[in-house]
């Protein structure tokens, strides 16, 4: 379906949840195609740069953020029913985000540690993605998104082509532009193997192993790393559950390894090193 | 045999710079030998060598100043003669609303299809003219393989026996204007098992100039071959002289010596070949493939690092305004998901799927394919595989048991 043919602009809507906005502002950061892109769209929903607001329904809506509460759980069944199109863009709204940390504790604890009338907080348990909660046409992923992985995605879909956006591992991406292995070549724990290209092997081109901010690539065998990781590169249980539990914590294959090396090892989640920091009264000071 | 000393090699540099040669060559990068520009012998991994074992590779310091004293390192000439990412075409949309036919781009001229490709485009086609320095014997085999599949005998130098009837232009530009400086290997690397494969490590042809750098007490010089006009052309230019008989066996015996080593497996590896494409086509079921599967992170950087890999997808690409499109070629891999996604799914949705295809077709279907086997020996897909797996290994596994199967069967 070539949306530009029908006559009129289609229009944009770019909705938040739980999220930092910085997904979102990769759209604002487009600079010199973003002139571009509102002269082919009709920008008719997108609070963080206008207050401008055309009624719906949208045929492109943007979804950053997670569900975390059941206010948002709601909203995004009406933002669903008003879409024609959803993407989901970055990792909060993909994999539930660096808030899903909370999936692995009891979120009534949180919350009585920080907020002074916990009675007030009306959240969910988890915070799950968008994709768990209603039907997604597409996911861009990445903690942030990449602005011209956003570019192509709008470009493909008012051509009605499908996206150049790969599902392959980083690796890929850091052997066609002649990056050296920081694993093979230094030992580094990288996650590149077993995540979703599109950062254009950012790290590794800069001597530092895969944070993993992509996610999980399309079919990741995650126990075979860890098991290198730890027989090989020496890495200590706790360095490997951190190194999992980031802005991806919430992906499916993400978890189901470190699951998988906790029970194994009688440990995981409940020799998370993060319990000291969560203990230790500073934080709480800090935040009151 | 000539011989040539070491300000001979830098001359060897400056001669194929000033005849307009892109000269490419090993360098350090990154803690890896690479292949980048080089300006001057200088820029050579001088004194250092590698240390190579499934999943992992290190650089260490040598004893002596060696210019060549390492085996392969990530890089292989292919990303220099089938490049990573190429601009095919771009297109531009014309007022009557159809891309790049001869019709609607009257702008540009009237030379049918070939006006809608922008000068950028032209560029890709017509690269500059490289020189690679340091080709090791397993290498040129690699590039010879890659001629038979992209066509290279074809077109530009008349077709050669075996190849198809067709050339890609991309590849065949670069490799018509390529010079090629072997280098004999005199050592062998920790995953190499070229002398299994028969290519190596000794550059019989295909060169246009080969080295054999000696280091031998204070003696240090490169006994020189030529393999082509242009490369006998090129070495006049370079201060040479016949080489003594003493220099000729020096050179030898150093070849010899990363024989030995493979052979006796003080270093590098060994693959059995004998019937390999009928022992892989019976053993499609082995459980083995299941096996390599739980570790294969089908993560493609074996596919990447070999030099004879070839597949590649291409994507079309339009901007924001639909005016403009481009189409890319970029390297794939049969690792990939996707690679092998037609209507309604993948057709090798497995890791087990996949690793038995890249297998079965780098050392059995080749054969059939191209004439020769896919795998030169050089041993990048082992060291570089980050989890360590070991072509040999698995072809071992795979004829262990297989044997095994058969003797059961008699006994039964």
């Amino acid at each position: 379906m070539n949306v530009m043919k029908r006559g009129r602009k289609p229009k944009l809507a770019v909705w938040k949840f739980a999220s930092c906005d910085g997904c979102q502002l990769s759209l604002l950061d487009c600079e010199d195609e973003l002139l571009t892109i509102a002269d082919a769209v009709e920008i008719a929903y997108f609070v963080e740069a206008s207050r401008s607001i055309s009624r719906g329904p949208y045929d492109l809506s943007l979804v950053e953020g997670s569900i975390t509460t059941p206010h948002d759980a709601e909203r995004i069944r009406r933002v669903r029913r008003v879409s024609r199109f959803l993407v989901t863009i970055g990792a909060c709204a993909t994999a539930g985000g660096i808030q899903a940390l909370r999936n692995f504790r009891d979120v009534s604890e949180f919350t009585a540690r920080v907020y002074a009338h916990p009675e007030y907080i009306d959240t969910l348990a988890t915070s799950t993605a968008i994709a768990d909660h209603v039907a997604v046409d597409f996911e861009l992923r990445g903690c942030p998104i990449n602005k011209h992985q956003l570019v192509e995605l709008i470009g493909a879909y008012l051509c009605g082509r499908k996206p150049d956006i790969p599902g392959h591992s980083v690796c890929t991406e850091c052997k066609r532009a002649g990056a050296v292995c920081v694993t093979v070549a230094r030992g580094t724990p990288c996650l590149g193997p077993v995540t979703h290209a599109g950062c254009g092997a950012l790290c590794p081109r800069y001597d530092r192993g895969c944070y993993g901010c992509y996610g999980p690539m399309d079919s990741p065998n995650v126990p075979s790393l860890q098991t290198w990781w730890q027989d090989r590169l020496a890495v200590s249980e706790s360095d490997l559950i951190r190194a999992y539990r980031s802005f991806n914590a919430g992906a499916v294959a993400f978890q189901a390894g470190v699951a998988r090396k906790g029970r194994a090892d009688g440990g995981g989640a409940d020799t998370d090193p993060r319990d000291a920091a969560l203990d230790s009264s500073t934080r709480r000071d800090r935040i009151s | 045999m000539q011989v040539f000393d070491l300000s001979a090699l830098d001359r060897l540099v400056q001669v194929l710079g000033e005849r307009g040669y892109l000269v490419i060559g090993p360098v350090l990068r990154d803690g890896a030998i690479v292949y980048d520009e080089i300006t001057s012998s200088r820029d050579l991994p001088i004194g250092w060598t590698d240390l190579q074992e499934g999943g992992s590779y290190r650089l260490h310091k040598r004893a002596d100043q060696a210019r060549f004293g390492y085996v392969v390192g990530p890089h292989s000439w292919k990303r220099y003669l089938f490049p990573p990412e190429v601009r095919l075409w771009q297109l531009r949309r014309s007022r009557d609303g159809y891309l790049g036919s001869r019709q609607s781009s009257g702008q540009t001229g009237d030379n049918g299809q070939l006006d809608a490709i922008s000068p950028a485009t032209q560029g890709d086609l017509s690269p500059p003219r490289q020189a690679f320095i340091g080709v090791r014997s397993c290498e040129l085999h690699a590039i010879h393989i890659q001629d038979r599949v992209f066509g290279a005998g074809n077109g530009a130098r008349g077709a050669a026996r075996g190849t198809p009837n067709w050339h890609d232009p991309v590849y065949a530009r670069r490799r018509h204007d390529a010079f090629l400086v072997s280098v004999q290997c005199t050592q062998a690397g920790g995953t190499c098992f070229c002398t299994s494969m028969g290519t190596g490590p000794k550059a019989e042809s295909g060169f246009d100039l080969a080295l054999t750098e000696v280091i031998d007490g204070k003696e240090h010089y490169f006994a020189v071959e030529a393999g082509s006009d242009r490369g006998r052309e090129v070495l006049e230019e370079v201060p040479h002289r016949a080489a003594t008989d003493t220099e000729a066996e020096a050179a030898a015996r150093a070849v010899a010596r990363s024989v030995d080593q493979m052979d006796s497996g003080v270093r590098g590896r060994t693959m059995e070949t004998a019937g390999i494409k009928e022992l892989l086509y019976r053993n499609q079921e082995h459980p083995r493939w299941d096996e390599v599967a739980q570790r294969c992170l089908a993560c493609a950087n074996c596919t990447m690092v070999c030099p004879t890999c070839f597949c590649s997808n291409v994507e079309d690409k339009s901007d924001i305004t639909g005016e403009h499109a481009e189409r890319w070629r970029r390297w794939d891999s049969c690792f990939h998901r996707d690679f092998s996604y037609l209507h309604g799914g993948s057709v090798r949705p497995s890791t087990r799927a996949r690793y038995r295809q890249w297998m079965t077709h780098k050392l059995a279907s080749w054969i059939d394919q191209f004439g020769t086997s896919g795998c030169v020996g050089c041993g990048r897909c082992i060291t570089w595989c980050p989890v360590g797996i070991d072509i040999t290994e698995e072809v071992a596994a795979i004829r262990a048991s297989d044997a095994q199967h058969r003797e059961g069967e008699k006994s039964g």
